[in-house]
């Protein structure tokens, strides 16, 4: 366990990280850039007059059309799973309850998959992400409204409606592409991949201040979400009102989710993955664990992007097959390591 | 507190009927009676934790009126199970028994508190032991001292010695006992009633979910109305050298 003074320490070292990593990712693609020369295109960008600009033909282009908005949306939607996982374990209790649980992701794709099934296009390139948006916020409420019973919520039943309504979302997907044609089950196929490809302006526009909120109010939960460790009953013995505390906690993970997945598709385990090793490195304590969570999410993402999209020339490995890959592993590992030291999670 | 005509019901079935009940500050007052009594039911009224009928006002405004916060700063309670999802130090969780004072000057003696809370319950020694790796009974101790640490007029314990071994089980109603001599009003849920004999003040004698009798053990405490309760013959004998009643079960 680290001090309060060493965990600042490990916060300022993930943005070091993150910082660093970015001005590779960016530099890195068909048409290479220095990083010295993407720090000074930045730079110049910000009215500085310091250091090179890209020397190669297109290179600012390259940086500022196509590699930056991916950067950007990539440490966007990494800081949002992270940090959505870190606030649904806290909520749940539980260290094994990712964004997926509450059927956010499940929901989100039913959305995008009736966006391309039915081939509608009130808002144009857009439209299977707000309908994947929309999927991801109204199935989260389906689950959350079906489980409340009386004015409280059972973690237990939250969670296996949450299985239920996870079934019946892979039920519909299933459906869906078999209603459709050829090209309908490519799209559904690749949304469900996971890619940081679509990446632009606008998607950064649009998902950059849902994760700015979201993360705000889920630091300005986290003090309570320690308090709720010690169970339901005593965080309210403690002054904690836990329903509101719960519906919010929901209520943000819904949006910081939703609002990634939506213009990205499934990107799975970041969520499960980074706030454990958080937790493993710096303790449970909320209030470090929450921004080291979306800091440690930006950096996987931006760097998963950055291996999927150059890993093999001229090819880009799906991100969300990329993470699972790594993730899965990673996840049997911690079982295997909980059940060894914890005796499970009973 | 003072509760009028309380009754809980969990599941359909009625669990606690129309309790009257009150303690007073610088008062050790002890609910017991068998398995199923409603001791806890009626703890988790208290607490506000389980809704009922009838009356429960504390500090003479009505317990529902109370925002948790506000009543976090007027009352503490120790479950009957401590749990934890993650693997928080022992220093950490007492300090969460300071998290209704945040904010509030009160605030300036969280150090004090948890210190102090620490020091009675004999846990200072595992103050940077993650919680999980500890035995039940100093879990036990480790709840006790969050609760002490909230530093609240009234405190509620549900069955506070039952993890705990010969030493720690008079040691934590000692504990109780200070804190009431300091003006703190304490009910308490125990088991084992030569304890509750010989720490509170008064017992209420709980039997399928209403009061039996209440009083001074000395005189609540009878053969007659224990062995009712109980279901099993009971022999109350005075203590041969301070006379607080020793309750054992008739055995062959």
């Amino acid at each position: 366990m680290l001090t309060a003074y060493k965990k600042m320490g490990l916060i300022g070292l993930l943005i070091v990280a993150l910082a660093a990593v970015c001005v590779l990712a960016a530099g890195r693609g068909q048409v290479p850039i220095s990083p010295s020369e993407v720090a000074g295109s930045l730079l110049h960008r910000l009215g500085l007059d310091l250091g090179p600009m890209p020397s190669a033909v297109q290179g600012e282009n390259a940086l500022w059309l196509v590699r930056f908005p991916r950067v950007v949306l990539a440490v966007i939607v990494g800081a949002s799973l992270g940090c959505a996982g870190a606030l649904m374990q806290g909520v749940f209790g539980n260290p094994l309850a990712e964004p997926g649980v509450v059927g956010v992701s499940a929901g989100a794709a039913v959305g995008a998959a009736a966006a391309i099934v039915s081939g509608v296009t009130f808002l144009g390139g857009w439209t299977t992400a707000a309908a994947a948006f929309a999927g991801g916020i109204v199935t989260t409420f389906i689950v959350y409204g079906m489980s409340r019973a009386g004015g409280r919520t059972e973690v237990v039943t939250l969670v296996l409606t949450g299985v239920a309504v996870n079934a019946t979302a892979g039920a519909l997907l299933g459906l869906l592409m078999f209603l459709t044609d050829d090209d309908g089950v490519r799209a559904i196929a690749f949304w469900q991949l996971g890619s940081l490809a679509q990446a632009t302006w606008g998607a950064v526009a649009v998902a950059g201040p849902c994760a700015l909120a979201g993360l705000a109010v889920a630091v300005a939960l986290s003090r309570r979400l320690d308090l709720l460790a010690l169970g339901e009953r005593p965080a309210r013995h403690l002054g904690v009102d836990t329903e509101r505390l719960r519906i919010t906690a929901i209520v943000v993970t819904a949006l910081l989710t939703a609002s990634a997945v939506a213009f990205t598709g499934i990107i799975s385990f970041v969520g499960l993955i980074v706030p454990h090793l958080i937790r493993m490195v710096a303790g449970p304590g909320h209030r470090v664990l929450v921004p080291a969570s979306a800091l440690g999410g930006a950096v996987v993402v931006v760097t998963g992007d950055l291996i999927a999209r150059t890993a093999i020339e001229y090819q880009e490995l799906p991100l969300g097959v990329l993470t699972a890959v790594v993730g899965g592993p990673a996840f049997f590992w911690l079982l295997r390591r909980t059940r060894a030291r914890a005796g499970g999670w009973g | 507190m003072k509760a009028t005509g309380v009754s809980v019901s969990l599941g359909g079935s009625s669990v606690v009927s129309s309790v009257d009940l009150h303690v007073s500050p610088g008062e050790v007052v002890a609910l017991v009676g068998p398995n199923g009594a409603g001791k806890s039911s009626l703890l988790g009224a208290l607490a506000g934790d389980l809704s009922f009928t009838g009356d429960i006002s504390v500090s003479g405004a009505p317990l529902r009126s109370y925002k948790p916060v506000a009543l976090a700063r007027l009352r503490a309670v120790l479950p009957q199970k401590a749990a934890l999802s993650f693997p928080f130090t022992v220093g950490e969780v007492v300090r969460m028994g300071r998290a209704p004072w945040s904010g509030r000057p009160e605030s300036s003696d969280d150090e004090d508190a948890v210190v102090e809370a620490m020091e009675v319950t004999e846990t200072t020694g595992f103050a940077a032991r993650p919680f999980p790796a500890l035995s039940g009974g100093e879990q036990a101790r480790v709840a006790l001292a969050r609760v002490l640490a909230q530093r609240t007029p009234l405190l509620l314990l549900d069955e506070p010695t039952a993890a705990l071994d010969l030493r720690h089980q008079e040691l934590v109603l000692s504990v109780a006992r200070a804190r009431a001599a300091a003006g703190t009003a304490v009910i308490v849920v125990l088991h084992d009633l030569s304890l509750a004999a010989a720490y509170a003040d008064r017992a209420y004698v709980l039997a399928s979910g209403r009061v039996r009798s209440e009083g001074p053990p000395s005189q609540v405490f009878t053969s007659e109305l224990l062995s009712d309760v109980y279901q099993h013959d009971v022999e109350v004998l005075p203590h041969p050298r301070t006379g607080t009643p020793l309750v054992v079960p008739r055995r062959p």
